[in-house]
């Protein structure tokens, strides 16, 4: 499941993950989202961003109880819980977030 | 559900095969389960913590920045054997610093690898209702 950014093939796998996390911009999770149906806001794009920081750091993407645990953390509790993150991205906020992010799939996530 | 204590023991160099990795990986899926989950690093597994790590030369991804995640994933207790260290001309600081917040201390950052000798490391080990190996 390929995505288009300004006439470029980027090239991602069957659930929609992007093959060369080099590719990533902006731009290019805008399209992601669009494919997900996820309307992004400063809201969603705080969580992009930290999971795109935390990738960098750690070189993995966190599960959904580390992402939650951290945004606790960093933003406070009412945005570091599970009914927010799941209103922002309803298919899971480690999956979807992470899709967008254009970070591997988190480990142990089926 | 009764918690056990999962020992997760690390012998082989980070790089060549993939057990390091590997292990890696199972530790955080199995973090996920709210066991008591320690690692233990001896023999060339002692190489997977040295920092400064670079494999841009052989074409694999450095995943040695991910032990510092471990702390988040509840995992805080990096035990390594101080023998194997020695005998590879290895010290403390050759190794990445490696902390975790302790959150019934006001995330107080503590230290997550524990050096420990070949006998306190069969105390460790014997210790343990599942030990695996990699």
């Amino acid at each position: 499941m390929d995505y288009e950014v300004n006439g470029q093939t980027i090239e991602a796998d069957e659930e929609g993950y992007i093959t060369n996390l080099g590719d990533w911009t902006p731009e290019l999770g805008g399209v992601i989202a669009v494919a997900e149906e996820i309307e992004m806001d400063d809201e969603r794009w705080e969580v992009v961003n930290f999971l795109r920081d935390y990738y960098d750091e750690y070189q993995i993407a966190p599960a959904v109880r580390v992402l939650i645990k951290a945004l606790k953390k960093t933003m406070g509790p009412e945005k570091g819980n599970n009914k927010y993150m799941y209103e922002l991205f309803p298919y899971g906020p480690a999956k979807q977030a992470c899709k967008i992010a254009g970070l591997p799939k988190p480990t142990g996530c089926v | 559900m009764t918690t056990k204590k999962f020992l997760y023991v690390n012998r082989k160099a980070p790089y060549g095969t993939i057990y390091a990795l590997e292990s890696l990986e199972v530790v955080l899926i199995g973090a996920a389960f709210e066991q008591d989950v320690s690692v233990a690093f001896l023999d060339d597994g002692v190489f997977q913590l040295t920092k400064g790590q670079d494999t841009g030369e052989i074409g694999v991804k450095n995943f040695s920045p991910t032990f510092r995640a471990l702390g988040d994933y509840d995992v805080t207790k990096l035990y390594v054997e101080a023998e194997s260290l020695a005998e590879r001309g290895l010290t403390k600081d050759d190794l990445q610093d490696i902390q975790y917040e302790d959150e019934d201390d006001d995330y107080a950052e503590k230290p997550s690898i524990i050096i420990v000798n070949r006998a306190e490391m069969a105390d460790v080990m014997a210790d343990q209702d599942v030990v695996l190996s990699f």
